[in-house]
């Protein structure tokens, strides 16, 4: 054997890039405590972190669809629909929440495989295919009411909404904590998370090692659909009210951005779950400093950019 | 004494737990082609990439025709005249050829405009000088690794520079090929072009080169005239001890008598290339396919694993008639298969030398889906160890790692799934002569047990040297079978130039 000297896995550069994320995360809450009146009140923190939840819960399934070399731009217009099918279905036609939930997440779901079978069958492109259920997801939603909000009040959704496991974990932080541990489980301990990233990095080599491709595409893009339909859920009961053509409405961008601040690659071929955690921390911690100064939506939106350029620079291979 | 085009001195270089260069000096004379050895991971392509300005060393200093140059981008030593062909091919895939050579092109015009009529017209002409005539128009994709390897070197050739530097240029080139390019090297090097060649083929380096620079280990063991070295010294020098132990290995050549067959293809077409493909593999039998490019040898190969899918014809596995549509469908009937281009079909690039070995063996490496990162580890190691493979640690990005080891990982991928079939196509590209030796003789140990090979290789002294029987294609059909006393490269040659022509 060769003489090899030590290894020393990591250098100063690529630690920086690990912990990008998080330094990004903790500047921007430390902008924030300086700036945001109130900040540091437990209140606000609890706030914010109810608020991140549809895009925490999202960016783990943007994450593993980006993971695979794919993007999905149609989760916005899945939770509008997820959101109107809920509400109607508990509404009009008397269903019991549960039983509404799950119907909400079987349409989720059913555009999921739309997708995952146009990408990881016909080999359309992800963004293209995305962008046409993107369309019909929103235009079917505003079909099902006539674009009107649909109000929504169930006191046990409401009660749901409030509960606190062990009586001190908002249920919200109790459902975040278990997606992110779970999903990083998944893609760091299990056959499926090495197939994702294979088929991501060299697809063709994937299929030569014996991956059925198809079938971990379709799966990503079904589970993202379905963590966009369970987002909607609960942002329809926090909301009281089905709105198909607001909700959800440019999340894809915030999703995007998080997992692209959490130095996930856009090529695919990587994952990082709990820089994607950070990364949509981050990206709400921008909207609840943007909304609580009372500054222009418009000014807003060159913030966040501003703030995603600094992470994607801290980060930056070479 | 000639002119130093470059000189370089004291170049160190290091990567994440890799001293991959220490202190190297390195000299390419004006009008010599200068050969750079060693084994894999020696240190040979990173000294090439700082040479070439893809790297910047640690320390050190270059100097191009005398002057201090501190290479900041490949594009900066184009313009000094060197110009380069990398290990891995890195031209543009979906991209035409002429197109491709194009783009090396320094001169355009009117904002920056391509004249396209004469692109295509230096495309063919720098093809043609390699001796292939090809549609220059037809994407880069659409062709064999050999002819991609091809029209990398006729693009670095056609800059007009006054170095050369070629990382094992001839990896996946066959003797006629190799015989065109080394006549066109001898020109050029004739009109005063120096060149840097890098090749595992030790013969092509007393062939074609005048000095020789060997490395080991990313230390300089030395420059030497090529006069004053045998391959036996040569080697020893590359590996640092006796080279008795691994040279002047032979096949037993002892016939094996009648075997069980195992696999049968009958009338294979593909609608291109195959013309009816016939002939059976037994157990424990290996099968050399010997012919040049395009002969239809890789297509047979990747049909046989389901790869692509067969026009006609039909495939037999223990006698019952089998079809794949999937790859994963012939690994579950114990299948495997290196393909010829590493990068393109071979390496995960972004997962680990462990992952990359352990991707085959996944689900019985794990319980109800999780991996088990124990077995994954000893599993890994296991290989790593018995290949001999080169580098920082099992979890080192296989994408780093150097050209030779990464296909050695590549082999371990598929031997450690204990196949019963082995498709290998060019197995030893790119593997150094110890490496291979030590790869033939495993190959050969486990047909021993009982594994059966089949084996394309661009270099019939290793067919010759491993292979029970060979089968010479030509033009999508077997044309003759091979056995005993038959097994020559002479008859080879003749069965490819056209005596027994097919009716
Ligand atoms: N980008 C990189 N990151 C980390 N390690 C690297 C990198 N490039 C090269 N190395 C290491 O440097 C050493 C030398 O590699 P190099 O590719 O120069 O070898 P080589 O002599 O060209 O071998 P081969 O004959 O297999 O092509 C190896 O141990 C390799 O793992
Ligand atoms: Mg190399």
């Amino acid at each position: 054997m060769p003489s090899i000297s030590p290894v020393n896995p990591e250098t100063g550069r690529e630690r920086l890039r690990t912990y990008a994320p998080f330094l990004v995360l903790l500047a921007i809450l430390a902008l924030n405590a300086l700036v945001t009146p109130n900040f540091i009140q437990t209140g606000t923190a609890r706030n914010m972190l109810l608020q991140s939840f549809p895009i925490i819960i999202m960016s783990l399934g943007m994450a593993m669809v980006i993971a695979t070399g794919g993007i999905d731009i149609s989760v916005g217009s899945i939770m509008a629909i997820a959101s109107i099918v809920f509400a109607k279905l508990a509404l009009d036609l008397g269903m019991g929440i549960v039983a509404a939930a799950v119907a909400a997440l079987a349409i989720s779901a059913l555009f999921g495989a739309v997708n995952g079978l146009l990408v990881g069958y016909f080999a359309f492109q992800p963004i293209v295919v995305t962008l046409v259920t993107m369309m019909i997801g929103r235009g079917a939603a505003a079909v099902i009411n006539d674009g009107k909000i649909v109000t929504f009040y169930d006191s046990n959704l409401v009660d749901f909404g409030l509960y606190q496991v062990l009586g001190v974990i908002p249920i919200h932080i109790f459902i975040i904590v278990i997606a992110v541990v779970v999903v990083f489980l998944l893609v760091r301990e299990t056959v499926f998370g090495i197939y994702l990233q294979a088929v991501g990095d060299n697809l063709r080599a994937a299929r030569l090692v014996g991956v059925d491709t198809f079938r971990i595409i379709l799966s990503v893009y079904v589970a993202c659909a379905c963590l966009a339909g369970f987002a909607a859920i609960f942002e329809t009961a926090r909301l009281a009210s089905a709105d198909a053509i607001n909700l959800g409405k440019l999340v894809e961008m915030d999703c995007i951005a998080a997992v692209a601040v959490g130095g996930t690659p856009m090529r695919g071929g990587e994952v990082r779950i709990l820089s994607t955690l950070a990364g949509a921390l981050t990206m709400q911690a921008i909207t609840t400093m943007v909304n609580m100064n009372d500054i222009p939506y418009a000014y807003s939106l060159v913030i966040k950019s501003v703030i995603i350029i600094v992470a994607l620079t801290v980060q930056k291979e070479k | 004494m000639a002119e130093r085009v470059i000189e370089m001195q004291g170049i160190s270089k290091s990567f994440p737990g890799v001293r991959a260069l220490d202190q190297v000096d390195f000299y390419l004379e004006e009008g010599e082609i200068h050969a750079l050895v060693g084994e894999n991971g020696a240190g040979k392509s990173t000294l090439i990439k700082v040479m070439t300005g893809m790297y910047t060393a640690d320390a050190g200093e270059i100097r191009v025709a005398g002057e201090r140059v501190r290479p900041r981008s490949v594009f900066q030593m184009q313009e000094a005249g060197i110009s380069t062909i990398y290990q891995e091919i890195n031209l543009i895939p979906h991209m035409s050829v002429s197109e491709n050579i194009a783009l090396a092109r320094e001169k355009t015009g009117l904002f920056g405009r391509i004249d396209w009529r004469e692109a295509r017209e230096r495309a063919r002409s720098a093809m043609a000088r390699l001796g292939l005539d090809l549609d220059v128009d037809q994407p880069l994709n659409r062709f064999s690794t050999a002819v991609q390897q091809m029209v990398a070197i006729a693009r670095a050739l056609s800059l007009k520079a006054r170095a050369v530097v070629m990382d094992e240029p001839t990896s996946s080139l066959n003797e006629g090929e190799i015989t065109n390019l080394f006549r066109l090297i001898r020109d050029l090097r004739d009109q005063g072009v120096s060149f840097v060649f890098v090749s595992h083929k030790l013969r092509e380096v007393f062939d074609l080169c005048q000095t020789v620079t060997v490395l080991r280990d990313g230390r300089l063991v030395g420059h030497y005239p090529i006069t004053e070295l045998d391959h036996f010294s040569l080697v020893s020098k590359m590996i640092g001890r006796d080279a008795r132990g691994i040279l002047g290995r032979h096949r037993d050549g002892t016939d094996k008598g009648e075997r069980k067959r195992f696999c049968e293809l009958n009338g294979i077409r593909d609608g291109r290339r195959l013309q009816g493909v016939s002939f059976a593999i037994g157990e424990g039998e290996i099968l050399g396919l010997a012919g040049l490019l395009g002969s239809g040898r890789t297509e047979t190969l990747r049909i046989l694993f389901g790869a692509e899918q067969p026009e006609a014809g039909e495939i037999r596995l223990d006698g019952v008639v089998t079809r794949f549509n999937y790859p994963r469908e012939a690994i579950a009937r114990h299948l495997a298969f290196c393909p010829e281009d590493r990068k393109v079909e071979g390496i995960i690039p972004s997962l680990s030398l462990m992952d990359n070995i352990a991707i085959t063996n996944l689900p019985r490496l794990s319980w109800r889906g999780v991996v088990s990162r124990a077995k994954k580890l000893a599993l890994a190691e296991d290989y790593i160890q018995r290949l001999n493979i080169r580098a920082a640690g099992p979890r080192q990005r296989i994408n780093t790692m150097s050209g030779g080891n990464q296909q050695k990982a590549i082999l371990a991928r598929w031997l450690s799934t204990s196949p019963r079939l082995i498709l290998l196509d060019e197995p030893t590209r790119g593997i150094d002569v110890g490496a291979r030796a030590e790869i033939l003789d495993l190959i050969r140990r486990l047909a021993g047990e009982g594994l059966s090979v089949l084996m394309v290789s661009s270099e019939w002294g290793e067919l010759l040297e491993v292979c029970d029987r060979i089968l010479v294609y030509r033009d999508g059909r077997v044309l003759a079978s091979l056995v005993g006393e038959e097994m020559t490269e002479d008859r080879i040659i003749a069965t490819i130039a056209g005596e027994g022509r097919h009716a």
